[in-house]
Order: structure tokens, then C-alpha cells, then sequence
């Protein structure tokens, strides 16, 4: 790996930090799996209203708790979020890839999900 | 002065860390937006640093505490189905101005029998169980780039940015849960 980000030359304050320079990989793991755990929860949140059987099955994830299919989206969903860090994390760390493309990726996931879990547009296909 | 087991709860759940999350955000918020160059000296770095890396932790683990304890504990007992009686869904919740142990407040919210009150579960909570969720996903992101770069971020302004957005995206997220929440106690406490 070869990170050459010259932090402290573009920045004389941080010399005294002797910061060490590190790959961008592991950032870029970090926004991704944000952007597909908030995807994840909107299309859980969409589908649940799509098919009585993905509702059956998001439902059955509480057992008798009383939290209803929100249990199966919010567990699928941080499941994803956490498994695809670790997975993104171990593919990545030692690489310096491309953040800014990243998170432009990671931002459009987050929005898509999040319309997806807008009550007016996932109630539409009820 | 007495507050049940569910009131505590829900105080617990919107209150409290609602309160300590807000809190974080700010200083979270003032920190990252002036770490620049030329604003900070090198000891102002360590310094500021350091109450960042709090800031943002506190964040993203309250949100955690935040959403958990929402769905968990708090919403099952605001969407229990008591009122159905046979094929009368809100039955239990005739002549109620309240939810009361025969109607829920989803049961209450849902039944109209007090006003209007429909969109406030079919839209509000609807919104507000969902969206929360994106708070910590998007806090535990931010503190960890804030952690892993730390003062590099200085020379970075457009990854300073990005985790800003992530920041305010989760705030907004946590706002939006909070004050639905905070609307539909009014309307329907849970009791």
C-alpha cells in the first residue's frame, strides 16, 4: 500500500502530530456500509408492504415481543450494515480507494432507502 | 410525583437520551466545522481532538441506546391490538379520549374516536420507526472516520465535509423520530 496524502505539508500545523499516514480504504468501508444498512431498512420497509410472505417472515423475527415485522427490518438491516463493514473493511484496509467516489455511492443508497422507508411511497404498494 | 414503569420508559427512550444525543451533536458539529487550517494551533488540536472523539462516540452510542430501547421496550406497548372485540377492531376504544387498557395508543390514534388522529400513526409513526434506524448507522459511521483520521481531517476539507453530512443526515434522522415521538405522547401517551 501506498498512501501519499502529505497531511502535514499542506498543513503546518500538524507536523508537531507526527501523524502517520494511512490508506483511505477503511474510511470508505465505514460511509459504504452506511449508505446500504439505511438501503437495506428501505427496501425491508418497502417489501413488507409488497408480500404477506416477507411480512410472515419480518415478523417472525420477535417471537411473540409485540414489535412486529420492525424487528426483522431493523435486525436484517443492521445486520447488513455491520457485515458489510466488517467485509468491505477486510477487502479494503490496506487500500487507498477512492473516497470521494464512495460516498457519492454511499449518499445514493442512503436516499434511495430513505424514500424507500417514506410512509406515502412504501404504503403505495400495500 | 410518581411515573410508571412505561412512563419511565418512554422518558428514558425520548427524554433523556434524546437530550444527551442533541447535546453531543453540538459539540460534535462545532468541532468538526472549525477544524480548519490556520484556526487551530497544534496544542489546539490535541485538545480539540480529544473532546471530538468523545463528542461523536457519545453520539453514536446514545443513538444505539436511543433506537433500542424505542423499538424493544417503548413501541410494543404503543401498538399492542386491544380494542378488537369480534369483528369491531376499535371496539375497546368507544367513547375514549385517551388511550385507556381496552385501546392502545395505535388502537386509540387509529380508531379516530377522538378527533383526527389517523395520520398520526399511518404517516407519523410510520416515518419515525423507520427513519430513526439511519441515526446510528450514520453516527457510528461518522465517529469511526473522525477516530480514524483524526486531526488529518484538517487537511482533508472535503472528507471533513462528507462526515459533517453523515453528522447532520443523522441528526436530521434523530429529530424526526424525536419530535413525531414527542407529538404522538402528546396525542396518545402511553400509560
Amino acid at each position: 500500500m501506498t498512501s501519499t496524502h502529505h497531511d502535514a505539508e499542506t498543513v503546518p500545523e500538524l507536523a508537531d502530530l507526527h501523524l502517520v499516514d494511512k490508506p483511505d480504504g477503511p474510511g470508505a468501508a465505514a460511509i459504504l456500509a452506511a449508505g446500504i444498512g439505511i438501503f437495506v431498512l428501505g427496501l425491508l420497509t418497502t417489501l413488507n408492504e409488497m408480500s404477506e410472505g416477507i411480512h410472515t417472515f419480518l415478523d417472525a423475527f420477535d417471537g411473540d415481543g409485540g414489535v412486529g415485522p420492525l424487528s426483522g427490518k431493523t435486525i436484517l438491516a443492521t445486520v447488513a450494515y455491520f457485515g458489510s463493514w466488517a467485509v468491505l473493511w477486510v477487502l479494503w484496509r490496506n487500500k487507498d480507494i477512492d473516497i470521494k467516489k464512495t460516498f457519492w455511492i454511499g449518499l445514493g443508497l442512503g436516499v434511495v432507502g430513505t424514500v424507500l422507508m417514506f410512509p406515502p411511497v412504501f404504503q403505495a404498494f400495500a | 410525583m410518581e411515573l410508571s414503569s412505561r412512563e419511565t420508559w418512554t422518558v428514558i427512550h425520548g427524554l433523556v437520551l434524546g437530550t444527551v444525543f442533541l447535546l453531543a451533536f453540538a459539540g460534535g458539529l462545532a468541532g468538526l466545522w472549525s477544524l480548519r487550517p490556520g484556526l487551530v494551533t497544534t496544542q489546539g488540536i490535541r485538545e480539540r481532538m480529544t473532546r471530538l472523539y468523545y463528542g461523536t462516540w457519545i453520539m453514536a452510542v446514545v443513538a444505539w441506546a436511543t433506537v433500542i430501547t424505542g423499538t424493544w421496550i417503548v413501541y410494543p406497548w404503543y401498538r399492542a391490538a386491544l380494542a378488537r372485540v369480534g369483528e369491531d377492531v376499535f371496539a375497546g376504544c368507544a367513547g375514549a379520549v385517551r388511550p385507556i387498557d381496552t385501546c392502545s395508543p395505535r388502537d386509540f390514534l387509529l380508531s379516530n374516536v377522538s378527533g383526527t388522529t389517523e395520520a398520526w400513526h399511518s404517516f407519523g409513526m410510520e416515518w419515525k420507526e423507520h427513519v430513526a434506524w439511519a441515526a446510528p448507522f450514520l453516527a457510528t459511521a461518522a465517529a469511526f472516520l473522525v477516530t480514524y483520521y483524526g486531526a488529518r481531517l484538517i487537511a482533508r476539507p472535503w472528507l471533513r465535509a462528507a462526515v459533517i453530512v453523515m453528522l447532520v443526515g443523522a441528526f436530521a434522522a434523530a429529530a424526526i423520530g424525536g419530535a413525531f415521538g414527542a407529538f404522538i405522547n402528546k396525542v396518545a401517551p402511553i400509560i
